[in-house]
């Protein structure tokens, strides 16, 4: 046992003070955090303003037009269209609209927007939309003979709440974010696995081609030599992602504090430490303020706790199948890509199953998904978000960790088998059926 | 003097042939110990259950007068396999540090063994470098330290000398000597026969899983000698022919020659006597290890064969 924490320890030393472990988890981030402040940024000061001179000739839109966004318009009652061009052509307006005097609203005539360069692609929407709604509105006006005060509440939409048999509420809101953190947990877990994975192999096989694997089996068992590695490198992604969530929720508390437009959408919502990870995830799928309501109503502790335990359980679980595989092979990272399928197959397998089950998370294949060890850590991790015990029965989540911490113990006591034969050979590339071998081999 | 290590009856079989079968020999404590063999003789398989590493499908390995047990032996055997290496990125100072805890030592402990090594074989000034900015031999000195740095009873060094140019062979060889005399032993596992008549006192020749051989290096060779001698003589008699020998090899006054079954080298030197030559030297021409070897292995019929597990 001591000399597994000794492995370990120069596993996580070995990486931690290494330059590139400093530059991926604190640049990360902040690129990360540069790339969304762009987003809000370029979001919020939008494109440059748009100014519409209208020539209103026929009176259609009584003087009153609203802007949108960066479209603002002006009247100009009194101008021709050739006076129009030359304001243009000098910039005191980006673009005019004229209507003359026999423009119909019933005839269908069509209006046109002359401007002196081509409009955008968003503008042209937000142009389209003002005038076409107001166009509308003044038909339905117009034609039906009513106010249009009567006219906004016939158009008004009907409030429709959802609801189980069992009485639980679960509106709009909650659903999304139920949707968007199962979603964003299952492919973060997803990711890790890849990440952590690799590395072991990584680590393995460079023992094995450095030829120092024999040397330390002379002292310690292959088995506290795998052992040591996995959980060295596993406490190195722990405290990866600590810094990362702590300069997520640090530079989010920031956020405000460089673009004050958003701070005032924000202010109306506290932000509790534990929800500050959540709402970062529902940020970066881009669907802000709407679902910050919904991240309240969500169990915030028990989503963080068990995010925990599938991602050791996770890593434990395939970080020993990678170790084999590294085990297995020599100086060829060809090699390893072809032993790696089978590995690989049932994450991806669980990727497939978790897209199925942030959409319907109590359909068979999600349940199936999220009890059977190989697929559980993504596919459970998508179907928490939407309640326990509501959606996910508190016997469904204790038989699923239960499964998962024997599944790692089988493919530990597995890879460890074939391990101990792997990393002492040298030459070819072993066979499935070779492997299969060691694995079952007695002693 | 009881022997440090004593191997009975010992086999280990693959899937389809056998490794080791059925091998068993003692070291005596102090001696230095050659396990010779062609490649794929066994060797590494053999060296794998002393240290541990493998367990043996049969047989007993007795390490000091008690059944060795690989969990807390490790501190008594110091091992050197021959494929060997270490992490290209990590310190020396560290690297040697960390070996030396894995092996069950105390951090103060290896850090006063490692200065000792250090300054001994003039290592002091590498701590800080790295050990891809080693040379070949550079890194086989720091192997060598780290597998003698923690006193271990028996050594076991699996081509110790591979890649060494002959000064740094040398320090070893002398390194070597200095640990027997000090009561450690060793054994030393090689296909390198001038080292092995240079270095031990005792071998093991192996072939096919097989020992073949077993015994002192003096004794080996008195069993395989071939009764020939070498003749130096100050000018060369009228008569070769004689009764007692015959000539294998003439050059200019130089003989070699070979006593025929019932007479001793008396016999010859009687000869050149009674013909008044003058005998300016005259000595037996024993086998070399070399030649015992090829002949042992190659009346065996094997070609070597390739190492193979599953």
């Amino acid at each position: 046992m001591n000399k597994i924490v000794t492995i370990a320890q120069r596993e996580f030393l070995s990486r931690v003070q290494k330059k590139t472990f400093l530059l991926t988890t604190i640049l990360l981030p902040l690129i990360i955090f540069v790339f969304y402040g762009m987003i809000i940024y370029f979001s919020i000061k939008s494109t440059e303003n748009f100014r519409i001179a209208v020539a209103d000739k026929a009176n259609i839109f009584e003087g009153k037009l609203n802007g949108k966004d960066n479209v603002s318009f002006v009247f100009v009652p009194n101008e021709t269209p050739e006076s129009l061009k030359a304001k243009v052509v000098d910039k005191t307006y980006e673009g005019y609209v004229y209507i003359p005097e026999h423009f119909s609203l019933q005839k269908r005539d069509s209006l046109k927007l002359v401007s002196g360069k081509t409009v955008g692609l968003i503008t042209r929407e937000n142009i389209q939309k003002v005038l076409n709604n107001t166009l509308e509105e003044k038909r339905l006006l117009s034609s039906m003979q009513i106010s249009k005060s009567q006219l906004d509440s016939m158009q008004q939409e009907q409030q429709i709440a959802f609801a189980t048999v069992d009485g639980v509420g679960n509106d709009d809101a909650k659903v999304g974010v139920s949707f968007a953190m199962g979603y964003a947990s299952g492919f973060l877990i997803y990711i890790i696995l890849f990440i952590y994975g690799t590395m072991v192999m990584r680590g393995v096989m460079e023992e094995k081609t450095n030829r120092i694997a024999e040397v330390i089996i002379s002292s310690v068992k292959p088995f506290q030599l795998m052992m040591g590695k996995i959980i060295g490198i596993g406490t190195v992604g722990l405290l990866q992602f600590c810094i990362w969530i702590t300069l997520m929720i640090g530079l989010n508390l920031l956020l405000p504090l460089l673009f004050p437009q958003f701070a005032e959408q924000m202010a109306s919502q506290p932000i509790q430490p534990a929800g500050a990870q959540a709402i970062n995830a529902v940020k970066s799928s881009g669907l802000i303020g709407t679902f910050l309501s919904g991240a309240e109503s969500i169990n915030m502790g028990m989503i963080v706790a068990c995010f925990i335990f599938y991602f050791l359980g996770g890593y434990l679980l395939y970080s020993s199948l990678f170790a084999a595989v590294g085990s297995a092979v020599n100086e060829d990272p060809q090699d390893a890509q072809s032993l790696l399928l089978p590995i690989t197959m049932p994450i991806i397998f669980a990727i497939v199953i978790m897209t199925k089950a942030v959409n319907d998370p109590t359909s068979g294949i999600a349940l199936f998904g999220s009890l059977f060890p190989l697929t559980s850590p993504i596919v459970m991790m998508a179907r928490i978000p939407f309640g326990v015990p509501e959606t996910v029965p508190y016997w469904q989540l204790i038989v699923s960790m239960l499964l998962l911490v024997l599944g790692f113990i089988g493919t530990t006591w597995l890879s460890g088998k074939i391990y101990r034969v792997g990393i002492l050979m040298y030459g070819k590339k072993p066979t499935w059926k070779e492997m299969w071998k060691w694995a079952f081999r007695r002693n | 003097m009881s022997p440090i290590l004593e191997l009975q009856n010992l086999q280990k079989h693959y899937a389809n042939q056998k490794a080791v079968d059925n091998v068993s020999f003692s070291i005596q404590q102090g001696s230095i110990f050659g396990l010779l063999g062609p490649n794929g003789a066994g060797k590494t398989t053999l060296l794998r259950m002393i240290t541990g590493i493998f367990f043996p499908d049969n047989g007993n390995i007795i390490l000091d007068g008690k059944p060795f047990d690989p969990l807390n032996d490790i501190l008594k055997i110091g091992y050197m396999p021959e494929e060997r290496g270490l992490y290209k990125k990590m310190k020396i100072g560290e690297q040697a540090l960390y070996l030396a805890q894995l092996k069950g030592l105390t951090k103060a402990e290896a850090m006063d063994k490692i200065k000792y090594w250090f300054q001994k074989l003039e290592m002091e000034t590498w701590w800080n470098k790295k050990v891809e900015d080693l040379s070949k031999g550079m890194s086989q000195k720091l192997q060598f330290v780290i597998t003698v740095l923690h006193q271990p009873k028996l050594i076991i060094l699996d081509e110790p000398f591979s890649g060494l140019d002959p000064v740094n062979a040398n320090l070893i060889k002398d390194e070597i000597f200095s640990l027997a005399q000090q009561g450690s032993t060793i054994i030393f596992s090689t296909h390198r026969m001038e080292q092995v008549e240079e270095i031990c006192d005792h071998i093991v020749l192996m072939n096919l899983g097989k020992k073949i051989l077993d015994g002192s290096v003096a004794n080996i060779k008195q069993q395989f000698k071939q009764h020939t001698f070498s003749i130096q003589l100050g000018q060369l008699p009228n008569n070769l022919l004689a009764e007692s020998f015959t000539v294998q090899n003439q050059q200019q006054n130089k003989l070699t020659v070979k006593i025929n079954p019932g007479y001793n080298s008396n016999a010859v030197l009687q000869h050149f006597l009674q013909q008044e030559c003058l005998i300016e030297s005259f000595n037996e021409v024993l086998p070399s290890l070399n030649d015992i070897f090829i002949q042992l292995v190659h009346n065996s019929h094997s070609t070597t064969r390739a190492f193979q597990i599953a």
